[in-house]
């Protein structure tokens, strides 16, 4: 190593530039701290040994925080189908169990592509691959959708038991964006998951607690007879074949009709309880998950 | 070694930790102390970004110090600052994504945090490196003392949790302690500090400030008009 490095010392004190650049180093050092030349060959010394610097770090590390993102992913999806335990092998159990497939949003119908390689959060930001939603519609308050999303489908043998859907809105302080696994019927909730959000810690934040995530296990999306809206306000009212599921404030009373469209609200957190409710709502609609939902259900109503 | 741990070095170290304390003294990086102290595993890893963000970059103006223009003074060290928190800022993605997330906007404003800043101004442009580091330290140690203590109170009592376990058994989960939701919120960081910095100086009543004015009382002035 000292070899080398001695090497390359000769290699620099033979070099004219090298020469060159010490001169006007010790020239510049020289100078009056004060002086313009100075001012700028430190500035411009500085910004280049900063900018290398930088760069650097993040080429070095760029492999490592896409695994991480990628696992963590991964890892969210798992969580949200339901197949993830303590010692989870994920990369093994995604490959076996989950295929993603893209969706085009306004048929319903599965488009092509490489759904592995599409990144539909990246889409919503291209204007050739999104649509901005209009003001009255935008009840989820996210402005623009990709026009293809990317679900996955959860396999066990040849046969689909799940599907998750990616799902994004606004709650109190910042989007969230998370995961709603639906059984094959696409009406039955399995699990919803919300894998990237800033709501208030231990309020809003709640959305990520597991004890109030299985509270929607077997809820129902549709409304299958009218619902009125009730409650404060919190619920909407839904007509047959709408989406009603809700949040409301408090308990559910499981007793009482149209409990299998209501999920407890988080308590001291109306705000991001609100947003949960319009972002599920606005995905399960007309403008969201709705044809292809319809599609899945005839597909598998046909078949059984 | 015994030439690193002199009286002056030492003074150096200890100072910040409550004599000199960046927060209750000099009440500095009081907004990042608001945002992450919710929870103590937050708080931890922000406190030790921020002690290496100092220090190193205490180091690396100390070592130019001679030779920054006084007219981009600021800027100068704001280009040091802002490339090691950069820095810090990968690592953390790329070594601990999971808190890296939770952290999220955080980390980047150590950049704005006016310990980094402060102690590159005040103490690293007219001292040594070895020094400049070690200062950098001290003060990191004092901020994260501090946000150990708030985040210790505001994650016991608002969820009933310290590192994630649960020390308080909730209501919601059938048992005795209801969470004070007040806690988690930004504002009773302000209250805790505030109490902090009372303490503190009940404690030392030299760091008290001289009063800059006094309070008429007004008395006086209505005293015709009761009587």
């Amino acid at each position: 190593m000292s070899d080398q490095l001695k090497q390359l010392q000769e290699k620099l004190d033979n070099c004219e530039h090298y020469q060159k650049f010490k001169v006007y180093r010790d020239k510049i050092l020289a100078l009056g701290n004060d002086s313009l030349e100075k001012t700028i060959a430190i500035a411009v010394a500085l910004c280049l040994v900063c900018a290398v610097f930088v760069s650097m770090a993040a080429v070095a590390l760029k492999p490592l925080q896409v695994s991480n993102k990628e696992l963590d992913m991964k890892k969210n999806i798992l969580d949200v189908a339901g197949l993830l335990q303590e010692n989870t092998n994920i990369e093994k159990a995604f490959a076996e169990k989950i295929e993603a497939k893209l969706v085009n949003l306004e048929t319903g119908d599965y488009a092509d592509g490489d759904a592995n390689a599409y990144d539909q959060r990246k889409a919503a930001k291209d204007p050739a691959q999104s649509v901005a939603i209009t003001k009255e519609k935008d009840i989820a308050h996210i402005r623009v959708k990709a026009k293809l999303a990317k679900v996955y489908l959860v396999k066990d043998g040849g046969t689909t038991k799940s599907i998750i859907l990616p799902i994004n809105g606004y709650g109190l302080w910042s989007t969230l964006y998370g995961f709603l696994s639906v059984e094959a019927d696409g009406q039955t909730v399995q699990s919803i998951n919300f894998y990237d959000q800033a709501e208030t810690p231990g309020l809003g934040g709640e959305v990520v607690n597991p004890n109030w995530r299985a509270l929607w296990k077997g809820k129902k999306i549709y409304a299958e007879t009218e619902q009125a809206s009730s409650e404060k306000g919190l619920i909407a009212e839904a007509n047959v074949g709408e989406p009603a599921l809700s949040l409301i404030k408090g308990t559910v009373d499981n007793t009482k009709a149209g409990s299998q469209y209501q999920v407890d609200g988080l308590a001291g957190a109306t705000l991001t309880s609100t947003g949960v409710t319009n972002l599920v709502r606005y995905w399960t609609s007309k403008e969201g998950f709705a044809p292809y939902l319809t599609k899945v259900r005839t597909v598998t109503g046909a078949k059984s | 070694m015994s030439d690193l741990l002199n009286d002056e070095t030492k003074k150096v170290l200890t100072e910040p930790l409550v004599e000199n304390n960046p927060i209750t003294l000099q009440v500095l990086g009081i907004c990042s102390a608001l945002a992450v102290t919710s929870q103590m595993s937050t708080s931890l890893i922000m406190a030790l970004a921020l002690t290496m963000v100092t220090a190193c970059s205490s180091a690396a103006i100390s070592a130019i110090r001679n030779h920054i223009p006084s007219s981009i003074r600021i800027i100068v060290q704001m280009t040091i600052i802002a490339s090691l928190v950069i820095v810090v800022d990968q690592l953390l993605k790329a070594f601990a994504y999971d808190v890296s997330k939770q952290l999220s906007v955080f980390v980047g404003l150590i950049i704005t945090n006016c310990i980094v800043m402060g102690r590159a101004e005040a103490y690293a442009m007219k001292n040594p490196p070895l020094e400049s580091f070690i200062d950098g330290i001290g003060n990191g140690l004092g901020y994260s003392l501090i946000l150990i203590i708030v985040a210790f109170f505001r994650e016991i009592f608002g969820s009933g949790k310290l590192l994630g376990m649960e020390v308080f058994h909730l209501t919601k989960d059938g048992g005795w302690y209801d969470p004070n939701g007040l806690m988690l919120l930004p504002p009773s960081a302000f209250f805790i500090i505030g109490l902090l910095i009372w303490a503190v100086r009940e404690w030392k009543p030299k760091q008290r400030e001289a009063v800059e004015f006094k309070i008429m009382s007004i008395s006086h002035g209505e005293e015709g008009g009761h009587h």
